[in-house]
């Protein structure tokens, strides 16, 4: 009983022996120059530590947005074409649909701008 | 599951249509000038009537579902499209002037527009708790940015936030409510559900699912306790989407209801038409009684329409197929006066002057009659005097709560309508007995169709009161009576 | 052969057809398009008409009843829009189509300098279509409907010149007169669908009173505990009350003389020929109902009789012409109301279709005479006209002739059998009744030909300033504004009114002479109505003189040795002799019998009390409600009240609609909360 659980035991044994050892050789081998940017906890582009209310460009929303539409589109892509075969024309009717709404949606943003950054 | 097959593109033909229609207005409307934007409009109501053509010719005699029963096509669906249809393009023809003046006749007041009829297209024929979630929200996206469109107007932004915070909370606890129906049916089709219900293991798991599924229907209707969002939206909106959210989504309102509730939980009646009769009630008392206390005119047909989502519920109390047709008929007759209503305030707004006091209708019949007349039909059939449209909506849904042994009701909702007259008949009054105020000189737009159409669809109220018989034999059919 | 359901709908709709498009495009389409789309569709309803009289008298069709449209149902009851087309109906159709033609071509003469041209005929044409809708419905809503329409329309009609205060005074004091009768007609209504089977189709309703297994007769109830009242009567009073109002019976008839105010085509159609008599059409078809019950037909033989002669006495005094024919016609309804009343309904009915004939050319005429003397309505300022205006002379003679009952004339006819028919019945009233329309035919005589007299014969009472003739269009229409003429003074000669005018009063005058003749053998004697008019065996006064009816032409020479015609005679022979010969007995006479000359031309204060009672006892009434009701209830409750109703109201609107979202959120979770503790405490109570 016990022993089906020896290759969780075995594998959390190699994770840490191996995360140790990156941290070790890093600290062993890199070169150190450090930075101010380099020893913030997060490389963002923003200070780490300021009031949390502050002024936010809402083109990183819009871009994050348009990057979950596209993002999620590959979702649906893959398991479609996985069933290609089985689910026939229809499907691919309606996956026609799917991407022309969204080649749709893509000139819009295309053409008002969204993309452009500045 | 069943065979996916061609068969069920066919009969989301009207809807497929009406998507391509959107995404060919979207792309034409990219590449023509602000001052063109007369093309987007006249394409907008062109893809309404083609829909509606499309939707009336492939109406089916029998109920037919697709893709596994998902979406459902019967002679409900068909009326409410139609329904949702018409009062759109009514809307569209009545803001157009209102968003030209105020330099916010953009695409996207259009685009907005048709996504949110789609959405109610797809709501009102939804046969699963998925399918009418999906329309629901698609409706209810687009509403929030159309609220907010007048990025400049800081009561539109906080009508727009709260609506959309609110709106949340009503979707999230409505999709608790789905999740508590499917754990206590396994299913999410709503055939299945309603033949589920019978022998479920945990009935009062259902019955807390229902409790929350009315709980997001009250708010989409505007019920009392969940109406709070509707007289900021209204008052904030600018007048020409209020002309829209106030009229269509009413019919989407109830498609969801009669979807959710009698499709889907019919078994359950006994549980939710309490809950409705309070709901019903509170709306009445609440919607009547406050209205006499606006002076806005948008806030004041808010509360109005939340007391006619009371006379609404009275039709569902019942849980019988004439009440459903009662209720039907009254949403129907509430859309087409609702969206004139709106239309009116529209007409007389002009660039700097919103008129949507009611002291901006003083004196109007001195400075034009046949407007005062118009107006004067409005207030006469919402308040439900005969024998105008409102008056025989109202007396079929308390002849269909009578009939379902709810006389206390229905006599609620009497001595209410009679309140309600007080404030309807106050903008008459103002129109017929007081003096204009200094500077309310009337200056009509120039936009021919919106004066025509807007005349016609105040006499069809006493036009289509004569003609009740013929559409309420139409809604009773649709129930198969 | 049946009627065509869509030829009805022709008739009815064209005179609508017409009156919209002359009254909402009247500036588009001119004053040529107003009248030839008017006269259009009133020509063609017209003629259709007579092609359903046709078919239904000579092509054996039987009688029409369908609905057509079914505006509403509510439960078992259900309203529609339907047509009764049998031979009462048809007969009505062709006279209102008739006249209303005529009046129409005249009215191109009469009113062609009036700034509301097209509003006019707008409004005579919707007239027809509303008449059409009272006589052709198969149920009371349709009835009620055409009634209010058609008093709609005579109220607009009666104010058509809104500048004239008089006027305005008029067509305030028709609708408010015609409210009293509406509302017993209402009642009346109501009773019919409380007792009469729960329907409002003639149909139902009439076979449910002659069924005999019901025993309407009998039936009573008890409005007032322990005082059994017959339900037909109740209900036959109530709706005889909505025909006293538009049919201007005493004491409700004071609104009639006063309408004269009126463009006079709109008497010759309204007040004369069609509307007034709807209430006569009214009771003849309702007659299963009526025959119910002895005590409302009495009451209508009463009302029937009094107005008969009592108005007829004050058209003696009156000295405007118009207002002469308006008593006139006054006391015809009398007479009909008396028909009806002696159960002699078909009397009645025939009665009201010879009068609309030669009444409208009377009227006409009358209006003819007032277009020469350049709108001079008073006819102490005329005479002599009959060699001026020759055609509108011979017209008003035979219309005369026919009004007093000269043998052989249309009038004679129904009048005489109406007078038999009385002294036939035994209903009580019928003496005091027979006493009144006998006097009542000398009293016709008398102010018939005086006015004749004092218009065509005679000296010309008027003179014709030569000076200004020059500066003046013919017959300025609107009449209010010549000021500046003396009465009696014409800018020019009174001169003969052109053909669009003179026409009409030719084609009125055939029937007025020979339409008597030709009908009342069928009509009256004949089975014209049956099947139309119910009479009880006992009642049917008709009947009886059918049996000594041998043809017209017997009744005319039979009718020379009756008292009527010497009556008539003999006040034919007093009024030549005075106002042709001898004036000054007239002035003599009305020295000597002061009192009843001032009673007379006081119309017997019915004005003066009616106002005395109903508009001093309505604002003292109305003063005393004020003090406590409005200053106590109203304006301390509910004005003052709800003043501070909407104040209270706003400040709870302000706390509970707050404006803060959290607020908002917190209410739709108390709703949440409200609603699972009802299915909590539902689940436990079901549980338990």
């Amino acid at each position: 009983m016990i022993s089906e659980y020896f290759p969780v035991l075995l594998f959390l044994a190699v994770a840490a022996v191996i995360g140790i050892a990156l941290l070790v050789l890093g600290n062993v081998l890199g070169p150190k120059k450090a930075v101010a940017e380099k020893l913030a906890p997060y490389e963002c582009g923003f200070e780490a530590f300021e009031d949390a209310r502050m002024r936010f460009d809402v083109r990183y929303y819009l871009v994050a947005i348009l990057f979950i539409l596209f993002d999620l589109e590959v979702a649906f892509l893959i398991p479609w074409a996985v069933v290609f075969e089985d689910v026939g024309l229809p499907a691919l009717v309606a996956m026609g649909i799917f991407l022309l709404i969204l080649t749709v949606g893509f000139i819009y943003e295309w053409k008002k701008g969204a993309l452009e950054w500045e | 599951m069943t065979e996916f097959n061609t068969r069920d593109l066919v009969t989301i033909l009207p809807e497929l249509v009406f998507l391509g229609s959107i995404g060919a207005i979207l792309i034409v409307d990219l590449f023509i000038k602000p001052s063109q934007r007369i093309v987007t409009h006249v394409l907008s109501i062109l893809a309404l009537a083609v829909t509606a053509g499309f939707v009336w010719s492939a109406a089916p005699a029998e109920r037919v579902t697709a893709f596994g029963g998902m979406f459902v096509v019967d002679m409900i669906a068909t009326t409410l499209k139609l329904a949702v249809l018409l009062t759109t393009a009514l809307a569209l023809v009545y803001g157009r002037h209102y968003m030209q003046e105020r330099k916010l006749l953009v695409g996207e007041f259009y685009l907005l527009i048709l996504f949110a009829t789609l959405g109610m297209l797809l709501l009102v024929s939804a046969g699963n708790l998925v399918t009418a979630y999906l329309g629901l929200e698609l409706l209810a996206l687009s509403s929030y940015a159309l609220v907010a469109l007048n990025r400049d107007s800081a009561i539109a932004a906080e009508a727009a936030i709260k609506y959309f915070v609110l709106g949340a909370l009503a979707s999230g606890m409505l999709l608790y409510g789905m999740s508590m129906v499917y754990g206590a049916t396994g299913t999410l089709d709503l055939a299945r559900i309603v033949a589920a219900t019978p022998d479920v293991q945990h009935p009062n798991l259902l019955a807390v699912g229902v409790v929350f599924i009315v709980v997001g229907v009250a708010f989409k209707l505007g019920a009392v306790p969940f109406h709070m969002w509707l007289p900021d939206v209204y008052h904030g909106a600018p007048t020409a989407v209020t002309t829209f959210i106030g009229s269509a989504p009413k019919l989407a309102a109830f498609g969801l209801a009669y979807r959710l509730l009698e499709d889907g939980l019919g078994g359950m009646s006994p549980h939710w038409s309490q809950m409705l009769a309070i709901l019903a009630v509170l709306s009445l008392a609440v919607g009547n009684l406050f209205a006499i206390a606006q002076t806005n005119l948008k806030r004041m047909l808010a509360y109005s329409t939340i007391s006619h989502v009371g006379f609404l519920l009275l039709g569902f109390v019942g849980a019988t197929p004439a009440g459903y047709a009662a209720a039907m008929f009254y949403a129907v007759a509430y859309a087409l006066t609702a969206v004139v209503a709106f239309g009116m305030i529209a007409l007389l707004a002009r660039a700097g002057f919103e008129a949507d006091e009611i002291d901006d209708f003083k004196g109007l019949n001195q400075r034009s009659p046949w407007y005062a007349a118009v107006m004067a039909t409005i207030m006469f059939s919402l308040a439900g005097v005969p024998p105008l449209f409102g008056f025989f909506a109202k007396l079929l849904v308390l002849k269909s709560a009578v009939d379902a042994g709810y006389l206390w009701l229905a006599i609620v909702a009497i001595v209410f309508a009679i309140v309600g007259l007080f404030y309807y008949l106050r903008v008459v009054k103002v129109m017929y007995f007081d003096d204009a105020i200094e500077g309310g000189t009337l200056v009509l737009p120039a936009d021919r169709p919106l004066r025509w159409v807007l005349s016609v669809n105040g006499i069809a109220l006493l036009g289509l009161g004569f003609a009740s018989g013929p559409l309420f034999a139409w809604c009773n059919r649709a129930f198969g009576l | 052969m049946t009627i065509s359901k869509t030829l009805l709908l022709v008739i009815v709709l064209a005179p609508l057809f017409g009156a919209v498009l002359a009254g909402l495009f009247g500036r588009q389409i001119g004053r040529v398009g107003a009248h030839t789309v008017t006269i259009g569709g009133v020509a063609l309803s017209c003629a259709l008409s007579f092609v359903v009289l046709y078919q239904l008298v000579w092509g054996g069709a039987a009688t029409f009843n369908e609905n057509v449209y079914t505006w509403f149902e509510i439960g078992r009851y259900s309203a529609h829009v339907g047509f009764l087309i049998d031979k009462l109906t048809a007969m009505m159709m062709v006279v209102v189509t008739f006249v209303s033609l005529l009046v129409h071509l005249y009215t191109i003469g009469y009113m062609h300098e009036d700034d509301g041209y097209q509003r006019f005929f707008s409004y005579i044409s919707l007239f027809t279509f509303s008449m059409l809708m009272l006589v052709m419905g198969n149920n009371f809503l349709q009835l009620f409907f055409g009634w209010e329409a058609v008093g709609l329309v005579s109220y607009l009609l009666i104010g058509f010149w809104f500048k004239r205060p008089t006027a305005i005074f008029a067509n305030m004091k028709a609708f408010l007169v015609n409210r009293v009768g509406d509302f017993g007609f209402l009642l009346g209504i109501a009773g019919v669908l409380l007792w009469f089977g729960g329907s409002l189709d003639y149909a139902t309703v009439f076979a449910y009173a002659q069924d005999p297994s019901n025993e309407m007769g009998a039936r009573t109830v008890e409005l007032i505990a322990g005082h059994p009242w017959h339900v037909a009567t109740i209900v036959g009073i109530c709706l005889f009350i909505g025909a006293m109002g538009k049919s201007a019976q005493v004491p409700l008839h004071i609104w009639l003389p006063d309408s004269m105010e009126g463009p006079t085509p709109i008497s010759a159609l309204i007040h004369a020929a069609t509307m007034v008599t709807a209430g006569i059409f009214m009771v003849a078809r309702m007659s299963p109902i009526f025959e119910l019950s002895d005590t409302a037909l009495s009451f209508i033989l009463i009302i029937g009789a009094t107005g008969a002669l009592f108005t007829g006495l004050i058209g003696v005094v009156q000295n405007d012409i118009k207002r002469v024919v308006a008593y006139s016609t006054l006391s015809q309804l009398g007479y009909m109301t008396v028909a009806l009343g002696a159960s002699a309904y078909a009397a009645g009915v025939f009665h009201l279709m010879t009068h609309a004939f030669f009444k409208a050319l009377l009227f006409l005429g009358a209006g003819s005479v007032i277009i020469a003397m350049h709108h001079e309505q008073d006819m102490r300022h005329m005479g002599g006209l009959r060699k001026y205006m020759p055609i509108t002379w011979i017209t008003m003679w035979i219309g005369s002739l026919a009004l007093a009952g000269a043998p052989g004339f249309a009038g004679f006819f129904s009048k005489d059998a109406i007078i038999e028919a009385v002294g036939e019945s035994h209903r009580f009233g019928s003496g005091y009744a027979y006493a009144c329309v006998l006097i009542g035919v000398f009293v016709t005589a008398l102010y018939t030909f005086r006015s004749l007299y004092m218009t065509f014969h005679g000296k010309e009472r008027f003179v014709v300033d030569a000076h200004d003739a020059h500066g003046h269009g013919h017959d300025d229409a609107h009449h209010d504004d010549h000021g500046h003429h003396e009465p009696g003074h014409l800018a020019h000669a009174p001169h003969e009114s052109p053909w669009v005018v003179t026409v009409p009063l030719m084609l009125l005058a055939i029937p007025s002479i020979v339409i008597g003749f030709l009908t009342i053998g069928p009509m009256l004697f004949g089975s014209y109505f049956d099947g139309v008019i119910f009479v009880r065996e006992a009642n049917d006064v008709l009947g009886e003189l059918g049996r000594n009816f041998h043809g017209a032409g017997g009744m005319i020479l039979h009718g020379l040795q009756t008292a009527p015609f010497w009556l008539a005679l003999a006040g034919f022979a007093v009024a030549t002799y005075i106002w042709l010969f001898n004036p000054s007995i007239a002035a003599w006479f009305a020295k000597t019998f002061r009192p009843l000359q001032t009673l007379l031309m006081n119309k017997y204060y019915a004005d003066d009390v009616s106002q005395a009672v109903f508009s001093k006892g309505g604002i003292a009434l109305g003063r005393g409600l004020w003090k406590a009701g409005d200053v106590a209830v109203i304006d301390g409750a509910i004005v003052n009240g709800s003043a501070g109703l909407v104040a209270r109201l706003a400040g709870a609107v302000r706390r509970l609609q707050s404006g803060y979202l959290y607020h908002y959120a917190f209410a739709m979770i108390l709703g949440l909360i409200l609603l699972l503790g009802g299915l909590w405490w539902g689940v436990t109570r079901m549980a338990a």
